[in-house]
């Protein structure tokens, strides 16, 4: 067998375990979470003075959404070519239920649009290439033969660029980061904010770690800290018995570490109330490795088993002809076709007959090139796993037609067929974008002080989402760190989270992570699923309460490693508890975020148009409270996104 | 006949493998490990041998190991249920990935600078 269970049994830990032993730093600026978006602030602080530690629970060089690689650079409003401005797209992007609707934090988006060019320019000085210097697609629509810039989607729009260095980025950031001399703490994960006085509301003056190898117990006083984490995934649904950790689209290190953090801490959040019946559910086919018609392989002809091809529409409905594909004129998100509304009956009434295929073959050679050469050679987990394992097996884009997997006629709405969401049960969620935000301000500083945000923890997601954030949390955490002075941690907040952390290794026997992890997304399916009332979330609420008095003292870790596993459990219930409280407070459904309350079942009503809002108080308990939409553009901020970016963006 | 001894397993673990080292081209040198992003690799206790898949079940499959991999002596082998298929359009001839087949290797490289 391939992996010999024999081999393992009894081998000794291959690191040093000094579980509990403090390592200690002093900085300026602690980033958390070194994904694009930690990589960018870590970088924009140091390289204006500022001394910075960077923490991660995996490496820095691979870590985060981008760190197996990205192919398309969004939103360069201010590039050389582009046709849309910021306040144009930032305006389209508010409107798409993608980036949350209404709930939009359209703050984000524009620094977004102001940034994201800047920021490319940024990564072409780190040495990230995208210019076609050897004039490999000359030619191409989609080439500008000014700049050698490669535009991806739509071709007309020009505010997406093609990345064909991406698979590179993280190493070249993380290279930046140690270039600059900053800490990098690889392989620790976040555990708790350190707080003046170790008070829920205090300003935040530093965070705890621990080092997932070796139990390690890291300390860092900082005068600013960027938390720049992952969305809280894997709270409805966990299993890696079926195909492991390829089972979903997002890392099983997406745990929601850092949000929980700050909301312990004493920070506002809003939109915990947004999930959805989750995409990857848990039986995801390979990311762009199936045929596929969306992101990285937009605009691939897509035909059924006797070559018909599949018309696609944009997003009112209407039909793309097929030579505007590439000129829909919005430029926004990665795609605009999509299988028509009609489809699933189309092939019941066998016009169209399945299996489907991406017909790679017949595209134009420049485009075939740039789909599966650039974009596959580049996006997130496709490079090795799709790019370079299919060559091995004799895949060749020039003959071969990928497969569609063969799903029910339902499930053909979505050309991401790789997702097969549709075909999950209801109560197989996931947090939705965006979810579990900080309220922040104009600097994204969250309600506490000395505490930013940036990136996927404020809604702010893409690459360039994440970066552009990341690097403007990074110049303004900076200024407020040179107004303040260190102050020493408590000891007793310090000795409170060992306490927490380390009693799954105080037990030599009992319940591990996964039975655990299994049983805590149970209670999300069950009393926070599709439909939801007062009496089940309470009854969630308790359950929580009870496992943590139970289950969770039972709970046995035998190495480091599952002490980490351990510590997302913990952090399974946190998150929990906030989604559930949120909802609660929620009185009414809301279409946007797919939320569905028995006991409210009026849609929408208009007084109910605002953020839900919870946080911590100092004795502990949860309260909820409201936000108005769009509370960036008013008072005591100006009118508009300009005159707010102008005065806060500190350049 | 001698009878055979049976020895008591505990179930396989799934994914079995996730990824296979060619211990020709591993020198053991441990770079793969400090790229991994979900840590599920460890150092094996022999020097020199490739790194103990210590949790193929929480493999990500983003391949940054292999990536990383100095010898080109890790292969990403998918779990059985993801395995992609194609049809060549000329032949109709199907193929699924990570299996044998008759095609030679495709060795265009992608355009990653």
């Amino acid at each position: 067998m391939n992996n010999d269970i024999e081999t393992m049994r009894g081998m000794k830990w291959q690191y040093p375990v000094n579980y509990g032993k403090e390592i200690e730093s002093e900085v300026d600026v602690l980033v958390i979470g070194g994904g694009l978006s930690g990589c960018h602030a870590a970088i924009n602080a140091a390289k204006r003075g500022a001394k910075v530690a960077i923490m991660d629970k995996g490496p820095i060089v691979r870590s985060g959404s981008a760190g197996t690689g990205v192919d398309h650079w969004h939103s360069v409003c201010t590039g050389p070519a582009a046709t849309i401005t910021p306040e144009e797209m930032t305006e389209e992007m508010c409107k798409m239920p993608w980036f949350g609707g209404k709930f939009c934090i359209g703050m984000g988006k524009y620094i977004t649009c102001k940034e994201s060019y800047d920021t490319l320019m940024d990564l072409e000085k780190y040495g990230v290439p995208f210019r076609d210097m050897d004039d490999e697609f000359e030619g191409a629509a989609f080439r500008d033969d000014n700049t050698l810039i490669m535009y991806a989607y739509d071709y007309d729009a020009k505010t997406c660029v093609r990345l064909k260095g991406g698979a590179l980025m993280k190493p070249l950031l993380a290279q930046e980061i140690h270039r600059l001399g900053c800490e990098v703490y690889d392989f620790v994960m976040g555990t708790s904010l350190l707080t003046e006085g170790g008070k829920v509301g205090g300003r935040v003056i530093g965070a705890t770690g621990l080092n997932i190898r070796t139990g390690e117990f890291v300390i860092i006083k900082a005068k600013a800290v960027i938390l720049t984490s992952g969305t809280p995934y894997y709270l409805w649904t966990f299993s890696t018995e079926l195909q492991g950790g390829a089972a979903k689209f997002y890392d099983p290190s997406y745990t929601g570490e850092g949000q929980l953090m700050a909301f312990n801490a004493g920070a506002e959040f809003i939109n915990c109330e947004n999930n959805k019946k989750s995409f990857s559910g848990g039986f995801m086919r390979n990311p762009y490795g199936v045929g596929d018609a969306s992101n990285s392989w937009y605009g691939c002809p897509i035909v059924d088993s006797k070559g018909k091809r599949v018309p696609f529409v944009d997003r009112e409905g209407n039909e793309i002809p097929e030579d505007q594909v590439f000129h829909f004129g919005k430029g926004i998100g990665g795609m605009d076709g999509m299988f028509p509304k009609d489809f699933p009956e189309r092939i019941r009434n066998g016009e169209f007959t399945p299996p489907f295929y991406a017909d790679l073959p017949s595209m134009d050679p420049l485009e075939r090139r740039a789909l599966w050469g650039i974009m596959v050679g580049n996006e997130g987990r496709t490079n090795l796993a799709v790019y370079k394992a299919y060559g091995k097996a004799g895949f060749d884009p020039d003959k071969d037609m990928l497969q569609v997997p063969y799903l029910g006629s339902d499930a053909y709405m979505k050309t991401a067929t790789w997702m097969a969401g549709l075909t999950t049960p209801v109560y197989w969620r996931e947090m939705a974008r965006p979810g579990c935000n900080p309220v922040i301000d104009w600097t994204l500083k969250t309600t506490l002080d000395g505490l930013y945000a940036a990136g996927y923890v404020i809604g702010s997601t893409d690459a360039s989402g994440a970066s552009t954030t990341g690097r403007y949390a990074g110049r303004n955490a900076w200024k407020y760190a040179q107004t303040v002075d260190q102050v020493p941690y408590s000891r007793e907040q310090i000795e409170k989270e060992k306490a927490r952390i380390y009693g799954p290794v105080t037990r030599s026997d009992g319940m591990g992570w996964k039975e655990l992890k299994i049983g805590l997304c149970r209670v999300m399916q069950d009393y926070c699923g599709a439909e939801k009332n007062e009496q089940g979330m309470k009854l969630g609420l308790k359950w929580f309460d009870s496992i943590e008095e139970q289950e969770l003292q039972q709970l046995c870790a035998r190495n480091p490693h599952e002490l980490a596993r351990s510590v997302e459990c913990m952090t399974h219930i946190g998150v929990g508890r906030m989604i559930l409280n949120a909802s609660l407070a929620r009185k009414a459904s809301c279409k946007q975020y797919d939320f569905h309350r028995l006991d409210y079942p009026e849609m929408d009503p208009p007084e109910w148009d605002k953020y839900v809002t919870i946080r911590k108080t100092e004795d502990g308990e949860t309260v909820a409270g409201e936000l108005p939409l769009q509370w960036y553009l008013k008072e005591p901020y100006a009118p508009t996104y300009a005159e707010n970016y102008d005065k806060y963006c500190a350049l | 006949m001698a009878e055979k001894e049976y020895t008591l397993y505990p179930n396989p673990i799934t994914p079995n493998s996730a990824i296979l080292f060619d211990e020709e081209l591993c020198n053991g040198c441990n770079r793969c490990i400090d790229f991994c992003r979900t840590d599920v690799l460890m150092p094996n206790p022999e020097r020199g041998k490739p790194p103990i898949v210590a949790y193929p079940d929480e493999c990500w499959f983003g391949g940054c190991c292999a990536g990383a991999c100095p010898h080109h002596a890790i292969l990403m082998v998918h779990p059985m249920n993801q395995r992609a298929v194609w049809r060549r359009k000329e032949t109709g001839n199907l193929y699924r990935v990570c299996v044998e087949n008759e095609l030679e290797e495709n060795k265009r490289p992608p355009i990653v600078e």
